[in-house]
């Protein structure tokens, strides 16, 4: 935000973006826009629908080029990068879609099992063993595995999306609207299942949501995005003491007003 | 990979005493790309005995799920073999891991489904093809309920869609059908021409040419490569849309996905394919016709000539009136198909291959029968 901060670059940051600047045509998308993300850290963007906030998740995933900026995912700069310098980066992310993007041929055991089968020399006895734990780890019932994507409900298929993500345990994870289209009961299961990733594998966390409650409960960050800029970030109570209209509008809004009152009860 | 990023395993244990203590010390890196080679030796080693095993982990360097499932496994072999088993040195946080991991191995026991016996899928297979042969059965029945049903509303037709197949499954596929049918007259001449020509007989080639193309080969020809170009486009359409759901929406806002999928494409093409075909029988002539003047010398008044002798109309009517039920096959067949699509990528896949095998298979097999029954009735 602050131009003293486009120059000094954070060397311990997990992710570190420095003046993107990307553009569809000549509709502008995000300008200018820098942020950071620590290890361990439970980073969220939040912000209107069609602000840019995936957009930015798939540009600093290697999936969009921006016109302009820097990325940098554990120090390395991501942007212009070579399929076979991309690799060793990619093996330590995981990513999560927002529709899961489970391959739809395999099982549940068998999109995991391949990302293990792909990566590593383990036996596949083994595989199917980590396969196992993984989607027990994310909640799943444990006959889940023999099933197809297609079988799942939308919970289900989140959550195997999840296992699917941290297969390689990655030390960062992607996730893209974790708890969008869930209901109330399985979106706290997720809120419950973010946090206890990061405090068991230790995991840094960067996810783009609408979820106010997932972020009152979760988000140790967040970043609000809004007009093509960061407009505030912070802890959540110190960004809705912020006085932006937009800003304002998102958590002092019916829904974002009850989420609050919640959040403070239990605390 | 250095030493320092892989697992380690070290077991030391009094060969002597079999209820002595074993002692297994852990070091290195216990992750998810260090624990291949560690793996492949653990069968081997020697975990057996009855006394207490001690599990020293302070020397782990890193332990991510992977290793920490390794190490989980390991444990509970030895305390499957009566060993009591204690975990000592593990730094906090590895610890806190192992249990999550241990909490969720109940789960993780039985991985493999077990793969039924030969005689249980021969009767899946089995049943799963008499289900289809049904299904396509009162798939056929529907579409000629609803084909009446519109015929005698025919407001109720949708002709916009009917108009756009017209356009893609016929006017566009003028090139390629032409194309083809001419190299089909060509070749047969071609051939046709030296057997001729060793009798005299090559003014004959009309006849040749002619009675061919007119009543099998275009026919067929044309229904073969509209069955590959529309069938499997019917199919891929129909099934993407099952899977996004566009169907289920169709019949929610009460219109039938038969009548405004299946009937236009259908309609569409039982108008289409004779068009086609009356088209590829001229141009087949025409290679024909164009080989026989170059190969024997028969110049086009002649070859008119023949033809018109050789070729009666009901040798053209034949051929043209069996591509109405090569279009309904084609149509239906794809349409079908594109309704058998399953959620995955993978079943819009294999079953616009299906479509297009199968329409072809059954437009041979019509174009067989109606052979039979013209012999029968002798046209």
């Amino acid at each position: 935000m602050s131009t003293v901060a486009e120059q000094t670059r954070d060397s311990g940051a997990v992710v570190d973006i420095r003046g993107l600047n990307t553009r569809f045509g000549r509709n502008v998308v995000h300008d200018n826009v820098s942020l950071s993300v620590q290890p361990g850290e439970i980073f969220a963007l939040v912000g209107s629908s069609g602000c840019g906030k995936s957009t930015l998740l798939r540009t600093i995933i290697m999936l969009l080029q921006p016109v302009a900026g820097s990325i940098r995912v554990f120090g390395q700069e991501v942007l212009g990068l070579r399929d076979e310098e991309a690799l060793p980066l990619r093996r330590r992310w995981g990513v999560m879609f927002e529709r899961g993007a489970l391959f739809s041929s395999l099982t549940v055991a068998e999109n995991v099992g391949m990302v293990l089968r792909e990566h590593t020399q383990l036996s596949a006895r083994l595989i199917a063993e980590v396969a196992a734990m993984k989607i027990a780890l994310t909640g799943l019932p444990a006959d889940a595995g023999a099933k197809y994507p297609s079988e799942l409900s939308g919970g289900m298929r989140k959550r195997a999306a999840l296992a699917r993500a941290i297969a390689l345990d990655p030390e960062l994870l992607f996730l893209d609207e974790p708890t969008a289209g869930l209901d109330p009961l399985s979106a706290s299961g997720i809120d419950e299942l973010v946090r206890s990733l990061r405090n068991a594998l230790g995991l840094t966390i960067m996810m783009v949501t609408h979820d106010l409650d997932l972020l009152w409960r979760a988000a140790d960050r967040v970043a609000v995005l809004g007009e093509g800029h960061i407009l505030g970030i912070g802890t959540m109570e110190e960004l809705s003491r912020l006085d932006h209209p937009i800003i304002r509008e998102y958590f002092y809004g019916p829904r974002g007003r009850a989420a609050r009152e919640q959040a403070w009860k239990k605390k | 990979m250095t030493a320092e990023q892989i697992a380690q395993l070290v077991i030391e244990m009094d060969p002597a005493s079999a209820t002595a203590a074993a002692r297994l010390r852990c070091a290195g890196a216990w992750v998810v790309q260090g624990i291949a080679q560690l793996e492949r030796r653990l069968e081997a080693l020697p975990l057996t005995g009855e006394g207490n095993a001690v599990i020293d982990g302070s020397a782990i360097s890193a332990l991510d799920t992977s290793g920490a499932w390794l190490l989980h496994r390991i444990t509970r072999k030895l305390e499957q073999r009566g060993r009591s088993v204690e975990i000592n040195g593990l730094r906090p946080e590895f610890s806190t891991l192992l249990k999550l991991v241990a909490s969720s191995a109940t789960a993780a026991e039985n991985p493999l489904p077990p793969i039924p016996g030969l005689l249980v899928r021969i009767g899946q297979q089995t049943w799963r093809h008499l289900l289809e042969l049904s299904g396509m059965l009162s798939f056929i029945g529907e579409c000629a309920i609803i084909l009446l049903r519109s015929l005698m509303q025919p407001r109720r037709i949708r002709w916009r869609p009917v108009l756009h197949n017209l356009q893609t499954a016929g006017f566009e596929a003028l090139p390629i059908t032409g194309l083809l049918s001419f190299l089909m007259g060509v070749v047969i001449a071609y051939q046709g021409a030296s057997q001729l020509e060793r009798f005299g007989a090559n003014v004959f080639i009309a006849d040749l040419v002619g009675l061919t193309m007119l009543r099998e080969l275009s026919p067929l020809l044309t229904a073969i490569i509209v069955a590959g170009r529309s069938g499997s486009a019917y199919a891929a359409q129909i099934g993407t849309m099952k899977i996004t759901e566009e169907i289920d929406a169709l019949r929610t806002i009460g219109v039938r996905p038969q009548e405004l999928l299946v009937l236009p494409k259908m309609l569409a093409l039982i108008i289409a394919l004779p068009l086609l075909t009356v088209y590829t029988d001229a141009t087949g002539v025409l290679g024909g016709m164009i080989m026989a003047r170059a190969k024997l010398g028969v110049s086009f008044d002649v070859f008119f000539d023949r033809l018109g002798d050789a070729v009666s109309l009901s040798s053209f009517l034949t051929g043209v009136c069996k591509a109405p039920v090569f279009a309904a096959i084609i149509a239906l067949v794809g349409c079908h198909q594109g309704f058998q699509v399953t959620d995955s990528a993978d079943s819009v896949g294999r079953q616009t291959t299906v479509s297009v095998v199968q329409s072809i298979f059954l437009v041979i097999v019509a174009d067989a029968l109606f052979s039979v029954a013209f012999n029968w009735l002798k046209i």
